[in-house]
């Protein structure tokens, strides 16, 4: 805006006056993680995280090898509690609603909150059934065909498969099955979708295909993504949250903040060292 | 120790950008020596010279491009790398200036001297005290040393004041003097000039360590 007062200039995209930089100017919490402690049986696996994820952004959680990034995000939806031993104490508010209260379908919930996984994970199914899988489950009715297409364009992928969706997903690339599963995530229509180290399994031009993605679906999903991967966090996501594990073995949030300061900035000097790969 | 291969080519880096330091710390003496001696071959030398202050600062910005590209650097790696690119650029920029009082020992050869030369050489030497613990600032990390550079910016604009009055009190008592005093307000210009690039460097020392991006001290120039 400073620019455009000083030089007059008409309307054209600037660093400055971008729809994001003027949305991140007041970012609103979709998920508040209060107090969160997280257990496999009476292993503690992460110990006193709060934080708050903002709509309509890509959140990047980042840290060492058994920090506890995949047991957060895990949480986020209950998919934890599937793993044996696994409980949590603390909150997770959706929406300001305690996920873990009493009354919580975690199948409804999963449906608002989705996740794609490491290895794309489709079923032996056709492309178009893949997608489809997830409306027929929760009873979406209305016209499928229409609900498939819009979601594979969401996902990038309707040009590359339209005039194949009943060959079998098992037969596309590591790259566009994982943008299939991303569409199969997005059929349900979730608010948030949560996606544990999405493109480890994808070559270098299938991961930059997915981020783009990432970035363009930010536009209208809730986006968490765990990654080991530090330039991947620092392109794709809005704000970054770096885990660490205590003496205890416990994963705990040692920094959280804007990407582009945690990057650049780091206030703690644990997140210096390992986002300059200086960590012992 | 991990990343020992790159931690080795930061510190060359600086080891570098502290010889260009030195560069241009010696093109700026040597100008004005030539100034005060009136001596056209030492002033022709500054000049041939600053073609190597040049270089260095290319070769300086292709290390920096090179460790960008192919070791994606964060953090106050990332600060670092590109507070260096800056001072070498300011640098080079001052080695400009070194060169620009040698020209203008040139177009001053055979003209006679028109008063002797205590302030310039005095506008000198603070710029170039300033420079040199601006680059102490850097090696040391210490934004206090640095602030002080950008404070003492000011004396060398009081001198600047001074030296231009007096000046103009040559051109104005008798317009013979009008071509050389010129000239050598000129001189104090770029020495004004090499002080608030010495500033630069402060604050992008201060960047550096804190990653904040300010204008410590605004030069009246």
């Amino acid at each position: 805006m400073v620019t455009e007062n000083f030089l007059n200039l008409p309307q054209i995209e600037t660093a400055e006056n971008t729809v994001e930089s003027q949305r991140d100017a007041a970012p609103e919490s979709v998920i508040d993680v209060r107090n969160l402690d997280a257990f496999y049986g009476e292993v503690r696996a992460l110990k006193d995280v709060t934080l708050s994820l903002y709509r309509r952004r890509v959140s990047a959680v980042i840290g060492p090898s058994g920090c506890g990034k995949s047991t957060l995000v895990r949480c986020l939806n209950r998919m934890h509690e599937m793993s044996p031993g696994g409980h949590v104490d603390g909150e997770v508010l959706y929406q300001g609603e305690n996920i873990y209260g009493a009354g919580v379908d975690p199948v409804e919930l999963r449906s608002r909150i989705g996740m794609v996984f490491q290895k794309p994970n489709p079923f032996p199914k056709s492309i178009f059934e893949n997608v489809a899988f997830g409306l027929k489950v929760n009873g979406i009715g209305g016209n499928l065909g229409e609900r498939v297409e819009r979601s594979l364009r969401r996902a990038a992928l309707w040009d590359e498969v339209k005039d194949r969706l009943k060959q079998s997903a098992l037969q596309l690339s590591g790259g566009q099955q994982q943008r299939l599963c991303i569409a199969r995530a997005l059929a349900v229509e979730p608010e948030v979708i949560l996606m544990d180290e999405p493109c480890s399994a994808l070559d270098p031009m299938a991961t930059l295909a997915v981020e783009e993605l990432i970035r363009e679906l930010s536009q209208e999903v809730t986006i968490i993504i765990v990654t080991h991967n530090m330039q991947q966090a620092a392109r794709v996501s809005h704000h970054t949250a770096f885990l660490m594990m205590d003496q205890d073995k416990a994963g705990y949030l040692v920094e959280y903040g804007p990407t582009s300061e945690v990057f650049t900035n780091p206030k703690s000097e644990h997140t210096e060292a390992y986002i300059t790969g200086r960590f012992s | 120790m991990v990343r020992a291969d790159f931690d080795r080519h930061l510190r060359m880096l600086q080891s570098d950008l502290l010889i260009l330091g030195s560069m241009v710390e010696k093109a700026i003496a040597k100008a004005l020596d030539a100034l005060k001696r009136r001596d056209a071959e030492a002033a022709r030398q500054v000049i041939r010279e600053d073609d190597y202050i040049d270089s260095k600062r290319y070769n300086l910005e292709e290390q920096c491009i090179e460790l960008i590209a192919t070791q994606q650097p964060m953090a106050g790696d990332l600060r670092n790398i590109i507070a260096m690119l800056h001072i070498a650029v300011e640098l080079e920029r001052m080695g400009d200036y070194a060169e620009g009082i040698a020209k203008i020992c040139l177009m001053m050869e055979g003209e006679p001297p028109l008063k002797p030369l205590i302030d310039l050489p005095r506008m000198s030497e603070m710029a170039t005290d300033m420079l040199r613990r601006s680059l102490d600032a850097l090696v040391h990390r210490d934004t206090v040393a640095a602030l002080a550079v950008c404070n003492d910016d000011d004396e060398v604009d009081a001198l600047y004041d001074q030296v231009y009055r007096e000046l103009i009190f040559f051109m104005v008592q008798d317009t013979n003097t009008i071509q050389r005093a010129t000239y050598l307000l000129w001189v104090a210009h770029d020495l004004e000039r090499i002080a608030d690039r010495a500033t630069n460097i402060a604050e992008r020392v201060i960047f550096l360590v804190t990653g904040k991006m300010t204008e410590i001290n605004v030069s009246r120039y």
